[in-house]
């Protein structure tokens, strides 16, 4: 499987109290566990479960996901800031390994 | 059992009207996702409000339909594929700071309706579904 890498963009540039989209995207396969295999065998559910996002450890939108979320989920949504900090990024997958990455947002 | 012949064309209406009545309702949730929002809304209703569900009305490949949910004033919403072999798709709960919407893409079984039902700052609940026509369903076989 390839390798995991989460992306993540935001605005370059951000005016306080400003709402802005950011948008996030990590490769997954998403095995929904409803396929089957060749032998006609269930391919066991794998997925990413849970999604968050916290803005200086407070949180900013946290997604419960279900296996009909396709490959490569992908989120988009909205938020506004009064000062400059750290977003980060945060996907659980269903064997526990969890995928982490991290953006520093500055106003003005 | 003797029936009059007004009889027999009454029983014959209200066979025609039982047959068509799945057609008139729907728009009604299958019982896998009526307990979904329940579980949701904690028994409660959902009415109509300011929530805005926005997906294409035919989606190509169901595997990847884009979807977005905006309803202002709501701390949390859940999207619900009426048709999927597990309806809910997900729960989004919003925070400090962030704008009440959520753009995804999800996978759909067939052509079928989707369901939003957002949680507002209040504790009330309001609920919007679209129908999306599916011409390859996403949950392949």
């Amino acid at each position: 499987m390839a390798k995991i890498k989460p992306r993540v963009k935001v605005p370059k540039t951000i005016a306080a109290g400003e709402v802005f989209p950011v948008k996030t995207l990590i490769n997954h396969k998403m095995e929904s566990g409803q396929r089957k295999d060749k032998a006609g065998e269930k391919i066991p559910r794998k997925i990413i479960n849970k999604f968050e996002v916290t803005f200086n450890g407070a949180p900013v939108i946290t997604v419960d996901v279900e296996p009909a979320v396709s490959t490569n989920p992908f989120f988009e949504f909205q938020m506004q800031i009064d000062g400059d900090g750290e977003l980060a990024f945060k996907w659980t997958d269903d064997d526990g390994s969890v995928y982490e990455t991290s953006k520093s947002i500055a106003v003005g | 059992m003797n029936l009059s012949r007004r009889q027999a064309l009454a029983l014959g209406g209200a066979a025609v009207s039982v047959t068509l009545l799945p057609v008139s309702f729907a728009f009604a949730a299958s019982d896998a996702s009526t307990a979904e929002i329940a579980a949701f809304t904690g028994g409660a209703t959902a009415g109509e409000g300011s929530i805005e569900l926005t997906t294409p009305e035919i989606a190509e490949n169901g595997n990847t339909v884009p979807i977005a949910i905006s309803a202002p004033g709501a701390t949390s919403v859940i999207l619900i594929a009426d048709g999927n072999p597990t309806p809910r798709v997900a729960v989004a709960h919003f925070g400090a700071g962030a704008e009440p919407m959520v753009a995804t893409r999800i996978r759909l079984a067939g052509t079928q309706n989707v369901i939003a039902v957002a949680q507002m700052a209040d504790g009330s609940f309001v609920k919007t579904a679209r129908a999306v026509k599916v011409t390859i369903g996403g949950c392949g076989g």
